[in-house]
């Protein structure tokens, strides 16, 4: 084992598939030598040069296209969008090309394209720079959407979304850039549609997503000095979305909150939660379903409006008592 | 001998402290981010101080802008206040957004300022749409949409151009050429020589002029803005200008040489040169112009103050102004 960032992790992912196959290569607006807004690509085009770290104009309809239709003819593209907010610009391709080519045609074309989408708020770059919206994508039928949560499973769900044939929406989240987690030195890949379960507890479930699963187990870590066990779900793939391991561990606890950065109504947690409510778990459960997410905002640019703007550890740790009651 | 303008030597020593001002500002702000006093991004546009200027030099208080992520000297130019802009800048109340906004969105509708942008060449359609109410209602103004290098790849950017084109809006697309995106260089990501160039594919006259030459920019200006007054649609300007500064907080400059940095710098001052010029046709003296440094450095320390002295937001205004 090694301990590597979640940019890091990724970086490796990509370049392991590069140096293997052919076919795969990296685009996007400042990929080359600036190494992409948050430093992810540093040192790739060095090594693959600039044929496979494509350097593109600020284009986004057309490198969204221009991915689609590489993928249609037998190349493997990894497109950077250099932050989530921009994929308005290239949502014709995602969404009427890309997710629709294989079935319109009668199942004659594949689209073996990867999407990376730096998301998420926190870190001030104010309302068009801090958006959550996986939830819009994860509801157009032929996209995988995937939101890894730490190093190892960026790496894993990274290597996954390249040798997958279909469309996939890989969101990255800003702040966990950084975070560093340990990554065995010997390749692997985690299947999509396989959540985690990041910690075991018997009162309560939480299903997170990306960072909220770091605030989630940092507020379990302190429920548990209070007495409650709270066991901590990470789905890691939102389409598709493992939903035996989500009911399981509701079927274990009998409660469960949902956190998700996203703004709570018509966010991703709001499908999790129905998946609940629908299934035979429902029975088990002692408590209604909550779900905790973002406010019906824009993300302000004052740090301190910003933070109340998404679920934080205190907001996550009070949810979870009136959970339980208390 | 420098060449003939004809601006009043009032107008030239506005034009050079309203370049000062921008300059200071830039100088000011990037200190408070260093600081830590300003949190997230910007963009600053040290050494492009004389295109905002130039192109606001014809324009009323009812004409209007559009600007973009590298928007202070714009919404200075435009009018919008020190203190306000400083206020915003450290996410305060009293800023223009009441702290919402920050560095990318800073707006100001009563000078007509609608608005910094995040998104490269949103401005373009949307100043567009501004000159069409101009035109609708008979309003006489005129819209100047300042934009990038980098953002004339963009799709809005030739839908934009061609809109205003058949509709003959009054418009003028105000193109900052100042060589790089982020940091692809404008020779690798189109294959023209001149930006210029493209205003020919939508019928609309352009022209390519030296974005560091104050007066330059201001005459350009008002000549395509006399033709959107007269009804005769849009104008493209490419301005030559160069960013001092990174692209934003973090950038190593990997993608351009020290040299051509110096050769700007030292050789295409736009605030420098203007001011020689000024001195050698004795519109100012070198007192006058050292009591100028000292009135925007007054200026700067006054905004500073009101900005650190201003209340946070109020945490209830979170909810606020989501809904007209
Ligand atoms: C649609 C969109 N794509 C990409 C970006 C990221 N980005 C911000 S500024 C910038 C470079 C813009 O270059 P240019 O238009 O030349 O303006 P300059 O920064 O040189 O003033 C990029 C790529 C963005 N904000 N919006
Ligand atoms: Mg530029």
């Amino acid at each position: 084992m090694k301990e590597i960032t979640y940019l890091e992790a990724i970086r490796e992912s990509m370049s392991e598939e590069m140096r293997k196959d052919e076919d795969v290569f990296i685009m996007g607006e400042d990929i080359g030598i600036y190494g992409g807004a948050f430093g992810l690509t540093n040192g790739m085009i060095e090594e693959f040069g600039p044929e496979r770290v494509r350097n593109t104009p600020i284009s986004e309809a057309a490198i969204s296209g221009c991915a689609v239709g590489a993928a249609m003819t037998g190349m493997r593209p990894i497109l950077e969008i250099q932050f989530s907010d921009f994929i308005m610009i290239a949502m014709d391709n995602i969404v009427n090309q890309a997710a629709k080519s294989r079935y319109m045609f009668g199942g004659k074309a594949q689209v073996p394209v990867v999407i990376r989408l730096p998301g998420g708020s926190g870190a001030g770059f104010a309302a068009q720079h801090s958006q959550s919206l996986e939830a819009w994508m994860a509801h157009v039928p032929g996209l995988k959407v995937v939101q890894p949560s730490n190093a190892y499973d960026a790496k894993g769900l990274m290597k996954a979304a390249i040798r997958d044939n279909n469309p996939v929406l890989f969101y990255e989240h800003k702040l966990l850039y950084n975070t560093k987690g340990e990554v065995p030195e010997e390749e692997y890949e985690i299947p999509l549609g396989q959540a985690d379960i990041k910690k075991e507890g018997s009162d309560i479930t939480i299903v997170a997503t990306a960072v909220m699963v770091n605030r989630a187990l940092e507020a379990a870590a302190e429920l548990e000095k209070e007495g409650i066990s709270v066991e901590v779900i990470d789905p890691r793939t939102l389409v598709p979305l493992d939903t035996e391991t989500i009911l399981a561990s509701v079927k274990k606890t009998s409660r469960v909150l949902v956190v998700y950065e996203a703004v709570k109504r018509g966010g991703y947690g709001a499908e999790i939660a129905s998946m609940i409510a629908e299934s035979d778990v429902f029975d088990y459960l002692d408590a209604p379903i909550r779900r905790l997410g973002g406010l019906e905002t824009p993300i302000p640019y004052n740090p301190v409006l910003e933070k109340a703007a998404v679920p934080q550890v205190e907001d996550i740790v009070e949810e979870c008592k009136k959970l339980m009651n208390k | 001998m420098s060449k003939k303008t004809s601006y009043s030597p009032e107008q030239l020593k506005t034009m050079l402290y309203d370049m000062m001002i921008i300059r200071s500002f830039e100088e000011t702000v990037e200190k408070l981010f260093q600081q830590g006093k300003i949190h997230g991004t910007m963009h600053l546009c040290i050494g492009q101080e004389a295109t905002a200027v130039g192109a606001c030099v014809p324009l009323t208080n009812e004409d209007k802008i559009t600007s973009t992520h590298r928007g202070h000297g714009h919404s200075l130019a435009k009018g919008t206040g020190i203190k306000g802009m400083m206020a915003e800048l450290l996410g305060k109340e009293t800023g223009y957004c009441k702290g919402k906004g920050g560095s990318m969105h800073i707006a100001d509708m009563d000078v007509g300022n609608l608005g910094a942008n995040g998104i490269v060449a949103a401005g373009l359609p949307l100043a567009t749409g501004a000159a069409l109410t101009s035109k609708m209602k008979d309003l006489g103004y005129v819209v100047v949409s300042f934009f990038g290098d980098g953002a004339t790849n963009e799709g809005a950017f030739h839908e934009a151009l061609n809109l205003a084109s058949v509709w003959d809006l009054p418009v003028v697309f105000f193109c900052e050429n100042n060589l790089y995106g982020m940091s692809g260089s404008i020779k690798e990501m189109t294959n023209i020589d001149n930006i210029a160039d493209r205003g020919a594919a939508y019928g609309i006259p352009s022209e390519t002029i030296d974005g560091n030459d104050v007066l330059a920019v201001a005459e350009a200006t008002e000549r395509a803005v006399a033709r959107a007054r007269e009804g005769k649609g849009p104008t493209l300007i490419e301005a030559h200008t160069y960013r001092w500064r990174g692209h934003s907080r973090s950038d190593a400059r990997k993608y351009r040489t020290r040299e051509e940095e110096k050769e700007w710098r030292k050789m295409r001052d736009p605030i420098a040169s203007f001011k020689e010029k000024l001195v050698e046709d004795k519109v100012i003296t070198e007192d006058e112009y050292e009591d100028l440094v000292k009135k925007v450095q007054a200026e700067m320390d006054e905004a500073v103050e009101f900005a650190e002295n201003s209340k946070e937001p109020d945490l209830d205004t979170l909810m606020e102004d989501i809904f007209a």
